[in-house]
């Protein structure tokens, strides 16, 4: 207000001095936020081709905004201790054309021109199925993903869950499709995001350029357990990828266990399959592999033993909403024997 | 009859810069919407679409150029300055006139915003 009274007055107002504000210190919280800018999440350190120009197109953006954003605040300042003589209507209607029309229309069709020359290189098209070499469908499922590779290596698709892996360098068709409700899938690391729908197939296009694991979060709220859908993306070497892929084709190595026999004993084939066994059920997450992935339950466990056998007994508590029921009434030694079966399936 | 009226009686000569703004935002998006679900049974391609949409975005903006061409002739070539507040036939006109060349300018401006994607479209999504 003290600004304002200046002008109407138009006359100086010496000004006492001022406490020394706590808000002086206001860049650390801004450099603690700063700090959530990097890391296996995140839109602005990309590894990936699309999310590199997602990631351009930001700065272009930000700093854009910034430039007329500090032009309109230089000029209100200007206004406020502005104490010469006031400007000619003429000088002012000519100041608030170009100010205020020309200006803004032609810096915001520059920002949208640009926008829309990214766009198809942001959502690039891999051409009619299946031209791509290698082909991962991810099915949303609450909550949870099913997770299936087609490669022209492999005759039939392999199956997985709650994991990606791609190989470095290489572009993936992403096949993406729901079950139940809408989800989207988004590895902000290395690409835009895109949304599941039930009934509908979208693709999306990804490109890796650097290997590393990295996070995806599912980007569309799904029901209870939502913010408790994620998974890992892991980018590979491409030799490395492919042997992976062919040790994901076959059935796990069977080890010496009583965990098998309580496990399929207890019903738990009847949703999920471990190929190589009687499992086949397709209800719940394909667990063939599941020792050998990077995190538990969609991305909110460490893949351990003990959160293995926590999951089993309580689903519900960990992950409230799941599909799969409660086996807290079963011996603790059968947990055990199941969890370390399960943790042994690599 | 004339093409063009002499004078502006008519309230409507307002609206007519943002109701080609509309119409012109309904045939872009409802053509390439139509052609990209029905483009396995269309035999053209989307250049064609492409160039239709650019013939009625001329024609879109020669429209608003006339109306605002009309509302600048109105408005008296600018030799008036607002505010136009005078409870008077005169100021009334001058102030419609006014206010269908802003109208007109800002419809100009979002017509060709509208049709900026579609220079950059490269396809339909399969």
């Amino acid at each position: 207000m003290s600004g304002f009274s200046q002008v109407v007055r138009g006359q100086a107002v010496e000004r006492p001095p001022y406490p020394r504000s706590p808000l002086r210190y206001g860049f650390i919280p801004i450099l603690m936020f700063a700090h959530g800018c990097a890391g296996i999440q995140s839109t602005l350190e990309p590894t990936g081709a699309e999310a590199r120009q997602i990631a351009t197109l930001f700065w272009v953006m930000v700093i854009g905004g910034s430039v007329v954003w500090l032009a309109v605040i230089g000029t209100l300042l200007y206004a406020a201790r502005w104490k010469g003589e006031p400007h000619s209507a003429q000088s002012a209607g000519r100041l608030i054309l170009w100010g205020g029309a020309i200006f803004p229309a032609v810096v915001l069709m520059a920002l949208l021109a640009y926008a829309l020359w990214l766009m198809p290189s942001l959502r690039p098209q891999s051409g009619e199925p299946p031209s791509a070499p290698l082909r991962i469908e991810v099915t949303g499922e609450q909550f949870w993903w099913r997770v299936s590779y087609r490669s022209k290596n492999h005759e039939a698709s392999i199956a997985s869950a709650n994991e990606i892996r791609l190989p470095l360098g290489q572009r993936v068709e992403f096949v993406l499709k729901s079950s139940d409700v809408i989800h989207s899938f988004w590895i902000p690391s290395l690409g835009g995001k895109m949304d599941m729908i039930p009934g509908r197939t979208n693709r999306l296009s990804l490109l890796a350029t650097k290997v590393g694991i990295f996070r995806g979060p599912c980007a569309e709220y799904c029901g209870t357990s939502h913010t408790l859908m994620a998974f890992y993306a892991m980018v590979m070497d491409p030799a490395a990828f492919d042997i992976w892929l062919e040790a994901q084709s076959q059935p796990s190595e069977e080890l010496a266990s009583d965990g098998k026999l309580r496990f399929i004993s207890n019903g738990c084939g009847s949703c999920h399959t471990v190929h190589g066994t009687e499992a086949t059920g397709t209800l719940g997450p394909d667990l063939t592999h599941l020792g050998s992935r990077e995190s538990l339950a969609a991305g909110i466990l460490p893949n351990t033993e003990e959160a293995i056998r926590r999951f089993i007994a309580d689903p519900d508590v960990i992950k409230p909403g799941s599909k799969m029921p409660a086996f807290r009434m079963l011996p603790e030694d059968d947990l055990q024997a199941i969890a370390s079966y399960l943790k042994g399936l690599k | 009859m004339r093409i063009i009226p002499n004078e502006m009686e008519s309230l409507w000569t307002l609206f007519t810069a943002p109701v080609v703004w509309a119409l012109h935002f309904l045939i872009c998006y409802v053509s390439v919407a139509v052609y990209c679900a029905k483009s396995s049974q269309i035999s053209f391609g989307f250049d064609v679409v492409r160039l239709g949409v650019v013939l009625v975005t001329i024609m879109a903006l020669a429209l608003i150029a006339m109306s605002g061409l009309l509302a600048w002739r109105q408005w008296g070539f600018g030799t008036h300055d607002p505010p136009h507040d005078d409870p008077t036939r005169h100021d009334r006109e001058l102030f419609q006139g006014f206010a269908t060349l802003l109208l007109s300018g800002l419809s100009f401006v979002a017509v060709i915003y509208v049709a900026m994607p579609l220079l950059f479209i490269a396809e339909c999504s399969p």
